[in-house]
């Protein structure tokens, strides 16, 4: 597997995930299809988790449906390389809305990790943070260490402007942790944990 | 664009669909830009309880309307024909989540249309949605739009379900390309 060598500097995903987690508060999750759908889970199942198991490309958009319907609350997208690539133009839409209480963060090991770890356009030289910031987010953060994400995680509760950030993490599998696949169930539950009605 | 004016005293049929998804309390709107949603595209702009949101393509809708209803709210999306192609597989999201969704199609590719190229993915936007398991309704004439819109709104939100008006050629008027 590629990239996955002992002395590779970039980050542990299931780490990063516990990380951006850790003081999580009120935040609301959403995660991409593939492997941060599994590294949410792994960090502890949560009913304000809304975990993707399709829909390649619309975490970031479900991000910004979700932060324009609950202004009082962040809300924090965390998903793949492959994923974002998909609905990149997204990140264009997101740059012009610029809802204070969203943020993304993209773990990036320039892979497809789901299908055989293929290389992604990120490994080819696409630059997630400036396509982020040529779409007009200006708070971008390309975060290699766990310094830099402890800092990150700890912007998210006090954000007053769209967050961005691409962090590197190394092209490996962990052991899948599975939350659950019922899309009903999960919607159900997690506008129950807003205290929505149903309906 | 050759409109079809609507009759002496009454309202438009754009004023009446907007009517519709105000009283539905739709507070969120998506939409990639076509001539025949122009005007509603302007009143939901000019709403402060709505926010409407440009979209680079239809399908980023379908992520915005889940996003919405998971926090509360009600989103409508608004696209021409040629964009229900770019919506296919995302439309899983709406049926595996059973998030209730509207879609408002202005329809290119069948009355008088002028472009060729507009008729491959005209001719089959029915079909495209059904494939999806969204239901289809059609306003023809001027006086059904609002009423559709209105029943639209009601199943799908009712229900948590999908479903698309397509909002005729002939009703909206050919565009019209020689002027």
């Amino acid at each position: 597997m590629s990239g996955a060598s002992p002395d590779d500097p970039r980050l542990d995903r299931r780490a990063a995930m516990r990380t951006l987690l850790e003081t999580r508060g009120d935040l609301l999750l959403v995660t991409g299809l593939g492997s941060t759908t599994y590294d949410a889970a792994a960090a502890g199942d949560d009913d304000r988790n809304f975990y993707l198991w399709g829909a390649m490309g619309a975490a970031a958009m479900i991000g910004l449906g979700l932060a324009v319907a609950q202004p009082e609350r962040h809300v924090l997208v965390v998903t793949g390389d492959g994923e974002v690539l998909m609905g990149l133009g997204a990140l264009a839409t997101i740059g012009v809305q610029r809802p204070p209480n969203l943020a993304i963060a993209v773990f990036d090991n320039g892979r497809y990790a789901e299908t055989g770890m293929q290389p992604s356009h990120t490994d080819g030289g696409v630059s997630l943070c400036g396509v982020a910031r040529a779409c007009g987010i200006e708070a971008v953060f390309d975060i290699e260490d766990m310094a830099a994400l402890k800092g990150f995680a700890s912007r998210l509760h006090g954000a007053d402007e769209t967050l961005f950030a691409r962090v590197a993490i190394r092209a490996e599998e962990p052991p899948r942790v599975l939350p659950s696949r019922d899309g009903v169930h999960l919607k159900n539950r997690f506008r129950r944990a807003l205290g929505i009605e149903d309906g | 664009m050759s409109e079809r004016a609507p009759s002496p005293g009454a309202p438009d049929w754009r004023d009446e669909i907007f009517a519709a998804l105000k009283s539905a309390d739709i507070r969120q709107v998506g939409y990639v830009p076509d001539a025949g949603h122009s005007r509603l595209i302007e009143l939901c702009q000019a709403d402060p309880e709505i926010r409407a949101i440009t979209l680079t393509s239809e399908e980023e809708g379908i992520g915005l309307a889940a996003g919405a209803w998971l926090g509360g709210q009600r989103a409508a999306l608004l696209m021409q024909s040629s964009g229900v192609g770019n919506c296919v597989n995302m439309l899983s999201l709406a049926k595996a989540c059973r998030f209730p969704l509207v879609l408002l199609v202005t329809m290119r590719g069948e009355w008088a249309e002028f472009n060729p190229w507009q008729v491959a993915m005209g001719t089959k936007t029915q079909a495209a949605l059904e494939l999806m398991d969204v239901l289809v309704y059609r306003a023809e004439v001027p006086e059904d739009a609002g009423e559709t819109v209105a029943a639209a709104l009601d199943i799908a939100f009712n229900g948590g379900l999908a479903a698309a008006v397509l909002l005729s050629q002939r009703l909206i008027g050919a565009k019209r390309w020689v002027k």
